[in-house]
């Protein structure tokens, strides 16, 4: 691969810091609060899946490190630091320098990502061109070779088809391309396998490794699927109604979690389940973030939740280095949970 | 279950197939789509079917079909023994059969609350309003939703669970012994997901119901089902009860599908993806085993015959359809016993 890895990734010090995110959408009705205190660090050529449920915040965390969430509706605070660059304070015209260069970002739907009218070629090269002041055709060539990265078949045909022309799988790898293009030090991907099927889900994961390990990059993964997190993340964040509730190594967090909601999100999905007996469901519906209860948010669906619970948000608690729970019982010790007994896939 | 007692399946499918004209195009090129192509298959009183594939497999048009939502070009299909157009009517079928679809905002019309909804079937069957609604009440409580509460809400007043547990209500107001689950939960968030398939599991012992279950996702399928469907391009690939399909795949693309699925394991990481490239196009699909564009095993044999299902001796009821399991096929892995599982 031409690429080499981004020169940012030298130094020891995290490419990406977040400090105590909150962001606040204010609507005619209520004030929602999205993002409530999200603080970490990560380290060049590391990966972070962040995995949560349906408004939990994981999307609206990824969008606040490339500045994409809407500024008049919105109010960003804290700190957001990626490969030096402070986010939150830049002016549009640096952050277009820094988006594509130091920054870039891969979505669920490449068919509303690209543009439909432009070929994918065009797209690519617009990028380099944009960047790095290069050639057009020194910019073709190099789309021509981002295509063979990512595997698609007969580039130089490829480079001349429209977003439609391609299957999905293909179309993804094209956003890919696209986004590595000018060899961001950091790449956002956010839940870039739902929409495939699994047969093409794997492919895209297998390549966003490969890539990722040979480029240096460091990732942040949202995703709400717990297989396809544990296949690409070195770490986990389980977020909750805004909040990371459980940031440790992926290993550890599966094997040993150490947050009610993350316990029971592994036993209560099929993974973890007998086939025919009933599952351990969590009971209730995921908080209304416009109405967030005082205290710890997963209370009202927590059996361990005692009047303690409710009174105080509870800080983070180091179990154990890079190991930690917002649950103050657990950390205390206090209660015991389930070690999920997930089930072996098939070998084939 | 008294109904297994009786020695025909609730519902027998024979040779059915769809085929979808594309329009436009090239003039004097017909193309079609061969959504379902010469699918059979049984579904046993008061079990689960699953049917797993692939978009653009033919597991949502086979859905569609088995309701008579769309007429098929070919096939029979007998409810109880009784065949479907001459033996029993359409609208006798769906006192017998319902189906519950994925989106559950726009299966509801948003401008009947929630009663009204699930009532609205039998009052079309005649039952008496007051009654109709009684019933409405008393499948809301089955479902988990309190009539006090639910009955006269909006869909757009009801979270996704919660519709999709009227939609469930709704499927069982006429008391039908079959439901259709059309990736009933695929677009629920894992936590209510638990929450719906216990519910479907409660009502399945409850109200003596064989489901009918049609999911892209590998690990519900195999946790709701006693027997489970492969479909590969509007083709069946293989069929058999779930253990024996989850534990020991025999089909290449059987395999294929279930070494694809996340691996769960950290320490085990899938590194190579089993498949490469998309399913292709169900317009025009590859002549003989449709599959052999993509199976690592196709030879010659491939191309020029399709494959019939085969049912396989000892396996209870296990059939596939693969050159490569019928000795004496051509395929040179024939000889070998197949795949070795």
């Amino acid at each position: 691969m031409a690429l080499a890895p981004a020169s940012d990734n030298a130094s020891t010090s995290p490419v990406v810091s977040v400090e105590d995110l909150h962001v606040l959408f204010t609507t005619p009705d209520a004030v929602v609060h999205a993002v409530n205190g999200v603080s970490f660090a990560l380290e060049a050529g590391s990966v972070l899946g962040i995995l949560g449920e349906s408004g939990s915040g994981k999307t609206v965390t990824l969008r606040a490190l490339i500045r994409l969430l809407p500024a008049q509706r919105c109010r960003v605070e804290g700190r957001v630091t990626v490969a030096g660059h402070e986010i939150t304070s830049l002016s549009e015209t640096a952050l277009r320098d820094v988006r594509g260069t130091k920054i870039a970002m891969i979505f669920q739907e490449p068919m509303v990502a690209l543009d439909p009218v432009f070929t994918i070629g065009e797209q690519i090269a617009e990028t380099i061109v944009r960047h790095e002041g290069a050639a057009h055709a020194a910019a073709w060539r190099r789309a021509r070779d981002l295509l063979e990265m990512v595997q698609i078949p007969s580039a130089t045909r490829r480079l001349k088809s429209f977003p439609h022309e391609l299957s999905g799988g293909m179309r993804q790898r094209a956003m890919i391309a696209l986004a590595l293009s000018c060899r961001p030090a950091v790449l956002l991907a956010d839940e870039p396998t739902t929409a495939l099927d699994v047969t093409v889900q794997i492919q895209i994961i297998v390549l966003l490794r490969q890539l990722q390990r040979e480029l240096g990059m460091a990732v942040v993964f949202v995703t709400h699927d717990v297989g396809v997190a544990v296949e690409v993340a070195d770490r986990l964040a389980v977020m909750y109604a805004g909040r990371f509730v459980e940031t440790g190594p992926t290993e550890t967090v599966i094997e040993r979690p150490a947050h009610p909601y993350t316990a029971a999100l592994l036993t209560s999905t099929v993974l973890g389940a007998v086939s025919g007996h009933r599952l351990e469901a969590i009971t209730g519906t995921p908080p209304d973030v416009s109405l967030l209860p005082m205290g710890c948010s997963f209370a009202p669906r927590c059996r361990f939740a005692v009047d303690a619970c409710c009174a105080a948000t509870p800080p983070e608690f180091v179990l154990e280095p890079g190991h930690s729970t917002r649950c103050h019982r657990v950390a205390a010790g206090e209660i015991q949970l389930t070690r999920p007994g997930l089930v072996e896939r098939a070998s084939a | 279950m008294s109904a297994a007692t009786t020695s025909h399946p609730l519902l027998r499918v024979d040779r059915l197939t769809k085929h979808f004209p594309v329009r436009g195009g090239l003039p004097g090129r017909r193309q079609v789509v061969q959504a379902v192509d010469d699918v059979s298959f049984e579904v046993w009183a008061g079990e689960t079917l699953g049917i797993v594939g692939e978009s653009g497999c033919g597991k949502s048009t086979t859905a569609r079909l088995l309701m008579h939502l769309v007429r098929p070009d070919s096939g029979t299909i007998a409810f109880d023994g009784k065949t479907l157009g001459s033996a029993m009517s359409r609208r006798d079928l769906h006192r017998q059969m319902q189906m519950v679809f994925q989106d559950s905002y726009s299966s509801l019309n948003p401008r009947l609350p929630a009663a009204v909804s699930i009532a609205f079937g039998p009052l079309v069957h005649g039952v008496a309003k007051p009654a109709a609604l009684g019933r409405a009440a008393d499948l809301l409580q089955a479902v988990g939703l309190d009539p006090v509460v639910f009955a006269n809400r909006y869909p757009h007043e009801l979270s996704g669970g919660q519709r999709q547990r009227i939609n469930v209500a709704r499927a069982l107001a006429l008391e039908p012994r079959l439901v259709i689950l059309d990736e009933a939960v695929s677009a629920l968030d894992k936590s209510i997901e638990a929450q719906v398939l216990n519910l479907l599991l409660d009502l399945k012992d409850r109200f003596d119901l064989t489901y009918v279950f049609i999911s892209h996702d590998l690990n519900v399928v195999r946790f709701i089902s006693d027997r489970v469907m492969v479909m590969y391009l509007g083709k069946v690939v293989e069929l058999g009860p779930v253990n024996w399909i989850y534990r020991q795949p025999r089909h290449p693309y059987t395999r294929a599908l279930l070494s694809a699925m996340p691996s769960m394991n950290p320490r085990r990481r899938t590194m190579a993806a089993p498949l490469f490239g998309d399913p292709p196009n169900p317009i025009n699909p590859p002549s003989g085993c449709r599959f052999r564009t993509r199976c690592p095993y196709a030879e010659a044999i491939c191309a020029a015959l399709q494959p019939e299902l085969a049912e396989m001796p000892g396996e209870d009821g296990r059939a596939i359809a693969c050159h490569i399991h019928r000795p004496g096929s051509g395929h040179s892995r024939a000889t070998q016993a197949g795949l070795a599982a």
